[in-house]
């Protein structure tokens, strides 16, 4: 047996740390920003860059690709060569990662406030930067598979499938999700239309939540836990049943963000089924990682580590129990579109992805500077408050979801709505906005806290950019299973293989057949339902760089609750020329399907002025940008001819004359303001915006929305 | 709704892939050991050495 000396890397693991405690600051830092908005919204200070829904954004891809990605790679970079017994196959490519993956942090924290979005969730990154992850995300897959495959360690451990999974699968959705058509350097419009594109969105949408914030942090608890507690998982078989169960039932789940939509029936049914699936192989998983401190739990009454752990453990099976509950239709046409869900996700968010991310660097640092942990003591007031924080966080938005939509729901005797004004749902609720910021400050706080640990405890060790050690060569012909000998060639290579074939294969099939199958696909269904003229196309353009979807929703379900409140239920017909689609996710203020020619437009030009003049109380920013920023018409044409291809049926040649109908219907729009005597000019975006909100939802209403040509 | 056959096409290509991985790894004899795989991972050389001295400072 040769023995073979060799190091492993743990600068990159420090690297990765620091870039999740620093990104953890910042992300965790804008939400309190938000949540703060929310009860006081001049908080926005009139600046754009800084209003809610550009920050948005910013806020769930800080938390989401910049503190748990970079825990994840924290933490998969120092087990990966562990569990392989070897180094990271290239130090370039670890660096390349590394560096590239910060990159399109900054991209992502430069371009969304400058409302620069696609407005899909998760995926709000214009095509550039998507170019970009695909690329560090192969690089990351490169070095990942070659490590694999030149390991010292015959067996490939649990944690090293869920790495794999992950990268496959989130590969696989960027990819399809992220289909776009260009039209220009910095905009883009999906290739997807209305119901499609919701489709594509929430199957991504909600695999992301699987491969990135769940896999790869299962991944971690199989091999952190056990490391943590220094004692085996409970059992080994099942984190491999845990493993293959879970990626197998996962995919199919998606359609449960679209309940009572315009989503078909069926598809809606095989999600909750597939959701309701999920509880078997989650639970497992939080079973088999509780059940590990069996008998040691004097342990984790002593070990800030095990603490972290417990509660995360803890979070995980509480968000997925309480996932397939919400993807029950009943449940969920509770739940759908309320804070409800904004609490579910950070159980999941602040207690499994957070807390998990704690435990690994309260452990990961004082073993890569060969020291003790500062401070124990310290390290249990960060766990204290950060579980209070979780608390406060919870149950206020449990308590202000449930609220709002009983209010939403409640009829009056007489068979009217009781709280027919949606703005007493919205006051009803401040009080425990204002909770729901403390309990986010409070598990802030504790994030100083644990910077402040960390630092003292790197002051007191050294670290070493290399870890010596040694390792026998793993001997192929030891092999004792009697695989065939054509099978021999695979052996310890499955992974490699089976990465690169499906990537191939996709790329492939992806670029020759969606574009045509799609743009076919897009047929209008009903024949009063006519393309966005050129100003409502920039005033739509507007309403996706000011992430309106981010509080409004577009999209009425069929209940009496709804169709009293805001008009006739959203059809799948109605759709055919959104690209992308905003039907929205959250309702913190009102659908907005339909309110075409529901006000006059003084009433949206002097509501986006200052909200709260024209329904005091509003929680809504103001945006007196819009009312002075002028329209960029040098984009319609490029915008007209982008649409064209992607099916929308402008007539040949109309992208010359846009321009033209374009300032005919905003100079119509701004007579009007005038009239009414508001200084308007037709040259202005608000225009752009009115004549968009005006014309929503209005192509089946029957009446005459000829004004809107 | 045609997007729908798609996404199905491509989660059933993830499945095959997985199912594939799954099928190959059983062959290759990974899973026939499901106890000391995770008892393996809480021995590290380097760490070895670490808590040898460790015990012997307290």
């Amino acid at each position: 047996m040769v023995v073979e000396k060799f190091s492993y890397d743990n600068k990159i693991v420090k690297k990765f740390a620091f870039a999740t405690v620093l990104w953890g600051v910042v992300g965790m830092l804008v939400g309190i920003i938000l949540a703060t908005q929310l009860f006081v919204p001049a908080l926005n200070f009139k600046i754009p860059f800084l209003t809610f829904g550009r920050i948005r954004p910013l806020h769930t891809n800080a938390v989401i690709f910049a503190f748990v990605g970079n825990g994840i790679f924290m933490g998969l970079y120092y087990s990966l060569q562990r569990l392989c017994k070897a180094r990271m196959f290239s130090d370039l490519l670890s660096n390349i990662h590394f560096w590239g993956w910060q990159l399109i942090i900054v991209a992502a924290a430069i371009t969304l406030p400058l409302g620069i979005t696609t407005s899909k969730e998760y995926a709000e990154l214009e095509w550039p930067i998507d170019l970009a992850i695909a690329l560090v995300w192969v690089i990351f897959g490169i070095n990942m598979f070659w490590t694999i495959f030149k390991r010292r360690e015959q067996h490939i451990y649990v944690a090293i499938w869920f790495y794999i999974a992950t990268w496959v699968t989130v590969a696989v959705l960027h990819i399809v999700n992220s289909f776009e058509l260009p039209v220009s350097f910095l905009k883009s419009y999906s290739l997807y239309a209305g119901v499609q594109d919701a489709l594509v969105q929430w199957w991504y949408g909600h695999n992301a939540v699987a491969f990135f914030l769940t896999t790869p942090y299962l991944g971690l608890m199989y091999y952190y836990l056990p490391k943590a507690a220094n004692r085996p998982i409970f059992s080994y078989r099942l984190s491999i049943m845990h493993f293959w169960a879970l990626i197998f039932i996962y995919i199919w789940a998606g359609p449960h963000h679209l309940l009572y939509s315009a989503l078909p029936d069926w598809a809606q049914s095989l999600g909750t089924v597939f959701s309701l699936m999920l509880i078997a192989p989650s639970w497992g998983g939080m079973i088999n990682g509780l059940l590990t401190l069996r008998g040691a739990w004097d342990k984790v009454r002593q070990d800030p580590i095990l603490k972290f752990m417990v509660v995360a453990v803890t979070a995980y099976g509480m968000s997925t129990f309480e996932g397939p509950m919400l993807s029950l239709k009943n449940v969920n046409a509770i739940a759908h579109f309320t804070d409800w869900i904004i609490s579910h996700v950070h159980i999941g968010a602040l207690g499994w992805n957070g807390f998990l991310t704690f435990g690994v660097l309260y452990w990961l640092i004082p073993k890569l500077y060969k020291t003790e942990l500062y401070s124990k003591k310290l390290a249990n007031v960060h766990f204290w408050i950060g579980t209070l924080g979780i608390v406060f966080y919870a149950s206020s938005m449990y308590w202000s979801g449930i609220t709002q939509s009983l209010m939403w729901k409640q009829f009056t005797a007489q068979g009217i709505l009781q709280y027919p004004n949606f703005l007493e749902t919205v006051t009803q609720i401040i009080p425990m906005y204002i909770i729901r910021a403390i309990g986010g400050g409070l598990y802030f706080a504790g994030m100083f806290v644990m910077v402040y640990n960390l630092a003292k405890t790197i002051k007191q060790g050294s670290f070493a950019d290399n870890e010596e050690t040694e390792a026998p060569a793993l001997v192929k012909a030891q092999d004792v299973f009697k695989a065939g000998r054509r099978h021999r060639w695979l052996e310890g290579k499955p992974a490699v293989f089976l990465g690169f074939t499906t990537i191939a294969i996709l790329i492939g099939g992806i670029v020759e057949f969606i574009p045509t199958f799609l743009v076919k696909s897009n047929i209008p269904t009903i024949a009063s339902v006519k393309p966005y003229s050129p100003l409502e196309l920039q005033g739509r353009d507007l309403y996706i760089r000011e992430g309106c979807v981010g509080c409004h929703s577009q999209l009425v379900r069929p209940f009496r609750s709804e169709t009293e409140r805001y008009g006739e239920y959203s059809k799948a017909g109605e759709y055919v020329y959104d690209h992308p689609f905003l039907w929205g996710s959250k309702r913190t203020g009102p659908d907005l399907h339909r309110v075409g020619k529901k006000y006059p437009n003084l009433w949206h030009y002097l509501h986006m002025e200052n909200p709260s003049s024209m329904s005091p109380g509003s929680i809504m920013p103001s945006y007196p940008w819009l009312l002075t920023n002028t329209l960029d018409t040098s984009t319609t044409a490029s915008k007209i001819s982008a649409m064209r291809s992607l099916g929308v049926p402008y007539p040949e040649g109309y992208e010359n004359v846009a321009n033209n109908e374009l300032k005919k219907q905003a100079e119509e729009i701004a007579a009007d303001l005038q009239n009414a005597g508001a200084p308007a000019e037709p040259d202005k975006e608000i225009i752009a915006l009115i004549a968009y909100l005006q014309r929503l939802g209005t192509d089946i209403k029957g009446s005459n929305s000829a004004s809107s040509k | 709704m045609s997007v729908i056959l798609i996404l199905i096409g491509f989660s059933l290509l993830i499945a095959i892939a997985f199912l594939t991985a799954f099928l190959l790894s059983v062959k290759n004899g990974q899973f026939k050991d499901t106890y000391t795989p995770s008892i393996r991972i809480l021995f590290d050389k380097e760490e070895n050495k670490k808590f040898k001295t460790d015990n012997k400072r307290k």
